[in-house]
């Protein structure tokens, strides 16, 4: 016990890296007169968890669309750290100076997005196998052996029955297929893990489940994520930091459980005050 | 030997907005050093605000005025005012906390929770979880419940999986709130040299302890919240 610190390793790298991996600044978004989201800025470093809450309507499904360049920004800019095909990094980019085709290439290999529904993030025609391969194929690679390989791999590591990789994801539970749609974004190694409500539409022992996954599979992989949720309890779990948003802005922010535990703003603390254990 | 934390001019007051804005001040004014190898004691009758004081040092609490400064990395650092991935950097190296009770993660075995501060250190699965062993038999928390997640637990289990948790990755700062409370003799008496064990390698302690035993047993400083009540 005395010598354990003296033993102990290195701290995982990057974890003190002062270059941020995606920087929202002054970002917002209108529709017709009104503004959905307005104002929000935020460094987030790599492997950090940021959650954002908010009740519905509170603009915060539509700032995750503006930081994942689903949707322009009418105000603010988006920059994110890009690298090369190498793996190197080249200092921060902002996104609306990207190429159509260049902002796909992120989205599908340094980023993923997981979506509430996992039936809008799967292709449900085509088996289970062949939407983790997807990624990869469209990057080129057509080795059906390494492919399957591959598939299997990712099936593994989210805990999905393999046996079930020629089966359509039609045929899957509601947590399976969050899995698979995890899998899927998960094969290109990505940076950065965009999720909207990921475990909203799924049974409360089944979301125990995928809550646990996710959260040894942020840290494992050293993953960023943002993460949408209006579950005060999903946000403990998972998130490093939060953002609580309310009519389209940023009212509070801060680590997770000094937020949780001290809330200052009088909206984040009838929030808290709201559910039965955050 | 120097301080490696200090509290200087803190304040803590609850603005309890649906309430009407009701105001609960706590302390104000509070000045606190503690350096390597002291155990300071809380004391003050309950309610004074000694909880409250440890949550303003580990930053779990947003403190109303003053600054909470640890030596991290070798030099001064405000946690009030720090990122949230510094703050969270501090607490994996320099701040440990051991709270009240367990928050327990479902799913989780009682031995992954107790690896976890190790594992975040960077430490490979495998030893995380040798050491994580030798401190769940260190607290005598019965084998067969290693693998099984805590939820079920007694108070005691749960609180004994939370002080293994709180103190394997060994921080030189150590903030204990009532670590024993919910424990027999036998394993207040093991937590009791545990401590010892700490503050003698040089660990810093703030502490609060309800039995007088385990104070007596630990203490070298007590630290009057009261005097800083409003």
């Amino acid at each position: 016990m005395r010598t354990q610190r003296e033993s102990s390793g290195e701290p995982m790298s990057g974890d003190a890296s002062d270059d941020p991996l995606l920087s929202a600044r002054g970002v917002g978004k209108r529709f017709g007169a009104r503004f959905a989201c307005r104002n929000v800025s935020f460094d987030l470093f790599p492997g950090e968890v940021l959650a954002v809450v908010g009740e519905s309507g509170s603009g915060k499904t539509t700032l995750l669309r503006l930081l994942a360049a689903r949707l322009p920004c009418d105000e603010g800019s988006v920059l994110y750290a890009l690298r090369d095909e190498r793996g190197a990094q080249r200092g921060l980019t902002d996104l609306t100076h990207l190429s159509e085709a260049r902002r796909r290439w992120l989205a599908r290999t340094d980023w993923g997005f997981v979506e509430q529904n996992a039936r809008d993030g799967l292709r449900m025609n085509v088996s289970g196998g062949a939407n983790v391969g997807e990624r990869l194929m469209a990057l080129g690679s057509r080795h059906y052996g390494r492919l399957r390989a591959e598939a299997l791999h990712w099936m593994q590591r989210v805990e999905l029955d393999t046996t079930r990789i020629d089966d359509l994801p039609a045929t899957y539970s509601g947590g399976m297929q969050q899995r698979l749609q995890i899998a899927r974004n998960l094969v290109t190694k990505p940076r950065l893990v965009f999720m909207d409500e990921p475990t909203s539409g799924l049974d409360v022992s089944v979301q125990a489940r995928l809550l646990d996954l996710m959260r040894e599979l942020t840290e494992e992989l050293h993953l960023a994520a943002i993460i949408v949720t209006h579950d005060l309890a999903v946000a403990r779990l998972l998130a490093h930091r939060m953002l609580v948003m309310k009519d389209g802005r940023v009212i509070e922010e801060g680590l997770t459980d000094r937020l949780l535990d001290d809330p200052q703003d009088p909206y984040t603390q009838l929030l808290v005050s709201s559910v039965l254990q955050p | 030997m120097n301080a490696v934390l200090a509290a200087e001019k803190l304040g803590k007051t609850f603005t309890l907005h649906q309430r009407g804005g009701v105001q609960l001040p706590v302390f104000r004014g509070l000045d606190l050093q503690v350096t390597g190898g002291e155990c300071v004691v809380l004391t003050g009758r309950s309610g004074s605000g000694k909880s409250s004081l440890l949550r303003c040092l580990y930053g779990n609490y947003a403190p109303s005025g003053g600054s909470v400064r640890v030596r991290h990395d070798g030099a001064w650092l405000d946690l009030t005012t720090a990122a949230p991935r510094t703050v969270l950097d501090v607490r994996r190296r320099t701040l440990g906390y051991v709270s009240q009770f367990l928050r327990v993660i479902p799913r989780v075995p009682a031995l992954d929770i107790v690896a976890e501060p190790l594992r975040q250190l960077g430490i490979a699965a495998d030893e995380a979880r040798d050491r994580a062993t030798r401190w769940l038999a260190r607290m005598n928390l019965p084998e067969r419940l290693w693998r099984l997640p805590p939820a079920t637990f007694s108070g005691g289990e749960q609180q004994r999986v939370n002080i293994a948790h709180g103190l394997i990755a060994a921080q030189p700062i150590l903030l204990l709130d009532e670590p024993t409370a919910s424990l027999d003799a036998d394993n207040r008496r093991v937590v009791v040299e545990t401590i010892r064990v700490a503050r003698d390698r040089g660990a810093a302690i703030v502490g609060i302890f309800h039995d007088d035993e385990v104070r007596r047993a630990v203490v070298t400083r007590e630290f009057d919240v009261e005097r800083f009540r409003l």
